[in-house]
C-alpha cells in the first residue's frame, strides 16, 4: 500500500470549483507545496474552508492573489488586507465563523454528527438567520456541520500508508480536517517508512488518508 | 512609564498562581512580562499550546512553535501541544481561568465589541467569541479612549463580540469593574483623578467612596536611586 503521488498528480485530481479544507494557522501547518500547486495549474472558482487566508503572498493568501477563490469560510482575514478587499468589493464571499464553532462544525461533520450546539456568537450577528435551543435553561446557537471535497493537509510525518504525526502548533486544524473531507491529500515534511511512526505517535490514522505527498523533493537525501 | 505599560502592569496583577491564561495579540501580550515573581501562570495559545513562552529562545525556533498571530515562541518544559479541536476544548469548556483580550468598545452592561467596524475593518472574531463567552474570566485591556473619544459607552455602537458581561476593564487611566448595578470604578492610575476619568468615559461610572490608585509603581522606585552612594 503506498499513498505517494506527485503533487502534479494529485493536484490535478482536484476539478475547478471543488471545496476543499485547508490546514494550517497563520500559514503554520498549511501544505505549501499543495497550495503552490493548485495556483500553477490554476485551479479556479474554489471554495476555501480554513481558519484564516495567511497573508499575501504566503500559505492561503497565494490563492486568493491568483484570484482563484469564490467563497470563503474562515475565523479571521484580519491579517490578509486582500482578503478584505476582494470581500469588500464583492468578487469573494466570506463567511466569518468563530473559531471554536469552525472547528466543531468541521468536526461534527467528520464525525456524522448532526449540528453543533454552542453558546458562542448568541445575540451577535453571528446568530442572524439561525435557530437557537432551550436546554437545561441555557441557550444555544444550533450550527450547521461543514463538509468538503477535499481536505489537504500539512504533516509533520508520514508513513507509506498514510499515517500522520504532526509537531507543535503545527497540528492545529489539520488533524480534524482529515475527517471531513472526501478526498484527502497529505503533504508532509518527510515521507518515512511503514513502522518508522509508532501507533501512538500517529495523529491522523492511516484510513483517512488518501494521497500523501512530500513538501521537498529531496536529492540524494538532500 | 507608558500607557501601555501601566495597563499591562495592572492587568499582571490580576493573575493567580495556577491559572491557565490565554493572552491576545497586541497589548495583551506583553502582559507576559510582568506576571509577579512567585506566581506560576501557563499560557496557553489557541493555535494549540499551553504552557507557550512568547519570546522564543534564541536558537530553538522552530517553524512549528509560533502563537495565534503566527510569531515565533517558545515553550515551557512541560508544556503540551493540541489540535485546535482540544484547544478550544479547553476555552469553551471552561477549563480557561482567564483570558485577555484588547477592546474597540465596552458599555454599561458590561459587553465588549471588539472584532470589526462595518466598512471599514473586517478582520473577523478568530477565537474572540469563544474565549469571551466561554473563559472563567475576561479581562479587556484597551487605552481609555481612542482619538480623544471614548471608547467606554452607553451602549456598543460596533457589532458585539458576546452577550456575556466581561470581568474587568483596565485602561491606562483606570480599572473599572462591570457588575449587575453598572460600571464600577475600582482604581485610577497614578496621577490620573476620578475627575479626569469620568470625562474620559461616555458611560455612567459608579464612584465608591474610595477609590485607590493601582499599586503598579515599587514603592522603591519612588525613592531617590541611592545605589550609587551605598556602594562607596
Amino acid at each position: 500500500m503506498n499513498k505517494a503521488v506527485s503533487v502534479t498528480r494529485a493536484v490535478e485530481m482536484i476539478p475547478d470549483g471543488a471545496s476543499l479544507m485547508i490546514g494550517g494557522f497563520m500559514g503554520v501547518g498549511s501544505p505549501h507545496r499543495i497550495i503552490a500547486e493548485l495556483v500553477r495549474q490554476g485551479r479556479k472558482n474554489l471554495t476555501v474552508i480554513a481558519n484564516d487566508t495567511g497573508r499575501p503572498g504566503h500559505g492561503i493568501g497565494r490563492l486568493i492573489d491568483a484570484k482563484l477563490v469564490r467563497r470563503v469560510i474562515a475565523s479571521h482575514i484580519g491579517t490578509n488586507p486582500e482578503t478584505q478587499r476582494q470581500m469588500i468589493a464583492g468578487e469573494t464571499e466570506v463567511e466569518l465563523v468563530p473559531q471554536g464553532t469552525l472547528v466543531e462544525r468541521i468536526r461534527a461533520a467528520g464525525f456524522g454528527l448532526g449540528a453543533v450546539v454552542t453558546p458562542t456568537g448568541l445575540g451577535t450577528v453571528v446568530a442572524e438567520g439561525k435557530q437557537t435551543l432551550e436546554i437545561n435553561g441555557k441557550t444555544y446557537l444550533l450550527e450547521l456541520p461543514l463538509h468538503a471535497d477535499f481536505s489537504l493537509l500539512l504533516a509533520e510525518r508520514t508513513d507509506y500508508r498514510g499515517n500522520l504525526s504532526y509537531r507543535l502548533t503545527g497540528r492545529n486544524f489539520n488533524a480534524v480536517i482529515a475527517y471531513a473531507g472526501d478526498k484527502v491529500i497529505a503533504e508532509a515534511v518527510e515521507i518515512v517508512p511503514i513502522g518508522c511512526i509508532s501507533p501512538d505517535e500517529v495523529v491522523t490514522p492511516f484510513p483517512l488518508v488518501d494521497y500523501i505527498i512530500e513538501r521537498e523533493v529531496r536529492v540524494n537525501g538532500r | 512609564m507608558d500607557d501601555k505599560t501601566i495597563i499591562a502592569k495592572r492587568v499582571a496583577l490580576e493573575l493567580k498562581d495556577g491559572e491557565l491564561v490565554n493572552l491576545g495579540i497586541g497589548l495583551p501580550t506583553t502582559v507576559a512580562k510582568y506576571v509577579p515573581t512567585g506566581i506560576e501562570v501557563s499560557f496557553q495559545s489557541e493555535n494549540g499550546i499551553v504552557g507557550m513562552v512568547p519570546v522564543p529562545f534564541e536558537g530553538l525556533e522552530n517553524e512549528f512553535a509560533t502563537d495565534a498571530g503566527g510569531a515565533p515562541i517558545g515553550a515551557i518544559p512541560g508544556a503540551a501541544s493540541l489540535d485546535s479541536v482540544n484547544s478550544f476544548g479547553l476555552i469553551r469548556g471552561g477549563h480557561l481561568d482567564v483570558t485577555v483580550l484588547g477592546g474597540l468598545e465596552v458599555d454599561e452592561q458590561g459587553r465588549l465589541a471588539n472584532w470589526m467596524v462595518p466598512g471599514k475593518m473586517v478582520p473577523g472574531m478568530g477565537g474572540a467569541m469563544d474565549l469571551v463567552t466561554c473563559a472563567k474570566r475576561v479581562i479587556v485591556a484597551m487605552v481609555h479612549t481612542q482619538k480623544g473619544k471614548p471608547k467606554i459607552l452607553k451602549q456598543c455602537t460596533l457589532p458585539l463580540t458576546s452577550l456575556r458581561r466581561i470581568s474587568l476593564v483596565v485602561t491606562e487611566m483606570a480599572v473599572i469593574e462591570p457588575t449587575a448595578e453598572g460600571l464600577v470604578l475600582r482604581e485610577v492610575a497614578p496621577g490620573v483623578s476620578v475627575g479626569q476619568v469620568l470625562a474620559a468615559t461616555q458611560a455612567r461610572l459608579i464612584v465608591p467612596r474610595h477609590v485607590p490608585v493601582m499599586p503598579i509603581t515599587e514603592p522603591w522606585a519612588l525613592l531617590p536611586d541611592r545605589r550609587a552612594e551605598l556602594r562607596q
